[in-house]
């Protein structure tokens, strides 16, 4: 069982700092991290090669410094990593970004699944693994919640949907984007991190892979950001502190009267 | 032949149109209204009758294109996928609308891909940009800290998800009946891809539990110390009519199910009312539900967060504060009880409609 989780490098979300001026995030000083929801998918990738042998290649493609997402990959289990780097990436949106991910895929053997987080905390887009599935051809499960089965040529799967769970079964090769309750994620041990700082990691540019310059980067992304704003987050709420029993009492008075202003009750 | 009009992506399950297709038509009519162009609803779906899907012409759409086929019962990406994209290539639409659903966010990037679009994911406003009539999507990005504005200058047709329950559905208007046309496209066999067996289907084992499409969310958090005291948060959302939610914390304690998690690695919930009780409001926690439309939040913490969010915030012990609420409440709904309720609703929605990013 050969498995490919394509990361991604994000911005620790809960140290964001905005810039109040400029309305822009401040970015020095934010320590970058292995997405959240791509930790899911490597801990599924392990659990399923601990069952059934195999290999798992983490890829990403980022600045020089994503290696660190690599490594901390391979540190709780996974085996290589591929690093897609280079200026001619810069600007990629998510149909750019699942382009070039799907290419290094193509060049980085052969496999039996994909596994990806169901959407990065930063982007918050969710297009990319479901991009991936459509470049390469590949059956796609999103929302993956459950691995039922597997066999030779077969995966079976339960999504989360809005109404519940539905059971898939795909052929193999199959991309599979999983949620939060598909597993939990374990530490990486002493070994791991050992192996991970030795490790050679295979670092790639547009040179290294069979790629259309054009596809790439801003160039190649047919969206552009034309405007950043910072909302308004704060609204100007009525407080009341409940001290005591006549306070409570007040309290819930006013709440209660809040909510049939608002037609709720 | 130029790109031309916009499409809505609607969605229906067991026969019945779901309520977010009529959102998007709220959408589609500024849109094409500001273009001056058709606007037209693609249904993919089985056994939906022409009548039925003619609800969508009333709330909106010139045209409705319906595929009907026992093949399409059930989303399989890759089947409307083809579907979606072989009706592209026949008409041109120059913008797509889908919901932000597990349906919509699976279904529109796959198609993007193929089609070489440009594609904006949970757009919270859209507008036409001025001289150029390109969609101008906005949409938050960084856990809700950033709005971002995108467009596709170049690539046609422009897509976007839009967040479910961020504007009103467009009202039933009966002097449009009969003003457009619901036109049944054969269903081409070929385009089925036969890979992806949907092998069975379970409903959540607790009823409550799509928070996504609540009007009110009634969510825990830490302070509730432990899981057998989600029965008061349980208790508040029944009365409310509403269903509950928690936060990250909550989950990760096992105190209550995934499908309940509202935030970054949980779900986005846009309801009339979110209360959160015992929740502090890590930002994780407010990009999910910052954008409801009243927040109530009751904390023991006068510091904590949530109260920056909120509309009306009770700084007290919650194991006060909701049982005292909940008693004031049943009074509350026996008090009423002999009294017919009348139904605000739908009127208010016609008035609405105009204001419809809320």
């Amino acid at each position: 069982m050969n498995i490919i989780i394509p990361i991604k490098q994000v911005p620790e979300t809960s140290n964001v700092k905005m810039d109040e001026e400029t309305g822009t995030m401040v970015r020095d000083g934010v320590e970058s991290i292995v997405n959240p929801l791509d930790l899911y998918a490597i801990e599924t990738g392990i659990q399923l090669k601990e069952e059934f042998g195999g290999k798992i290649t983490v890829i990403t493609m980022g600045p020089p410094s994503a290696e660190k997402a690599l490594r901390e990959a391979i540190s709780m289990g996974c085996d290589d990593g591929i690093l897609l780097s280079g200026r001619e990436f810069a600007g990629s949106d998510t149909w750019a970004t699942s382009y070039a991910l799907s290419q290094v895929i193509r060049e980085a053997g052969k496999f039996d699944l994909i596994l990806a987080g169901e959407r990065a905390t930063d982007g918050d887009t969710g297009q990319v693994g479901p991009g991936i599935a459509s470049f390469l051809g590949l059956p796609l499960a999103t929302y993956t919640s459950k691995i039922v089965e597997l066999t030779k040529d077969s995966i079976t799967v339960e999504r989360l949907i809005e109404e519940g769970y539905e059971t898939l079964r795909l052929p193999l090769p199959a991309l599979l984007t999983v949620v939060k309750e598909i597993s939990y994620p374990r530490l990486p041990t002493l070994r791991g991190k050992q192996r991970a700082k030795k490790l050679k990691l295979k670092q790639w540019s547009s040179e290294d892979i069979e790629i259309d310059r054009a596809n790439l980067g801003l160039k190649g992304s047919p969206t552009r950001v034309v405007k950043i704003t910072r909302p308004k987050v704060t609204r100007n709420g009525e407080f009341i502190k409940v001290v005591d029993e006549e306070s409570l009492e007040t309290a819930v008075e006013r709440l209660v009267k809040f909510l049939q202003e608002k037609e709720i009750v | 032949m130029s790109y031309q009009g916009v499409w809505t992506i609607a969605e229906a399950k067991n026969g019945m149109i779901k309520t977010v297709s009529y959102e998007l038509l709220s959408r589609g009519r500024k849109l094409a209204g500001k273009l001056g162009c058709e606007l037209a609803s693609v249904l993919i779906t089985n056994n939906i009758s022409e009548e039925a899907a003619e609800e969508l012409i009333l709330r909106g759409a010139d045209k409705v294109y319906l595929v009907n086929a026992p093949e399409l019962e059930n989303f399989i990406v890759e089947n409307y996928s083809n579907v979606l994209i072989d009706l592209i290539n026949k008409y041109k639409p120059e913008i797509i609308l889908a919901a932000a659903t597990t349906s919509g966010r699976t279904l529109m990037p796959h198609v993007a891909i193929r089609v070489h679009a440009g594609l904006t994911a949970d757009c919270t406003e859209l507008d036409i940009e001025e001289d150029t009539g390109n969609l101008l999507q906005t949409r938050p990005a960084i856990g809700g800290n950033i709005m971002a504005t995108i467009k596709t200058p170049e690539h046609r047709p422009q897509m976007a998800t839009v967040r479910p329950r961020s504007t009103r559905p467009a009202p039933i208007d009966e002097s449009r009946r009969g003003q457009g046309e619901v036109i049944t496209i054969d269903f081409n066999p070929e385009l089925l891809d036969g890979w992806v067996e949907r092998l069975g289907f379970r409903k959540n084992e607790e009823e409550d539990v799509n928070i996504q499409d609540a009007e009110v969310v009634v969510a825990g958090g830490r302070g509730l110390k432990k899981a057998e005291n989600f029965a008061l948060i349980r208790e508040l959302a029944e009365k409310l009519g509403g269903v509950v939610g928690a936060s990250r914390d909550a989950v990760d304690r096992n105190w209550i199910s995934y499908p309940h998690q509202v935030g970054l690695s949980g779900k986005t919930v846009t309801p009339k009312l979110y209360i959160a009780i015992g929740i502090s409001g890590a930002i994780q926690h407010l990009a999910g539900m910052k954008t409801s439309d009243i927040i109530v939040a009751i904390n023991e913490d006068p510091e904590a967060p949530i109260f920056k969010v909120a509309d009306f915030g009770i700084i007290g012990d919650l194991f006060e504060v909701v049982p005292e609420l909940n008693e004031a409440l049943a009074k509350l709904n026996k008090a009423s009880a002999g009294i017919s309720r009348t139904p605000v609703k739908n009127t208010t929605l016609a008035e609405e409609v105009e204001e419809d990013e809320i």
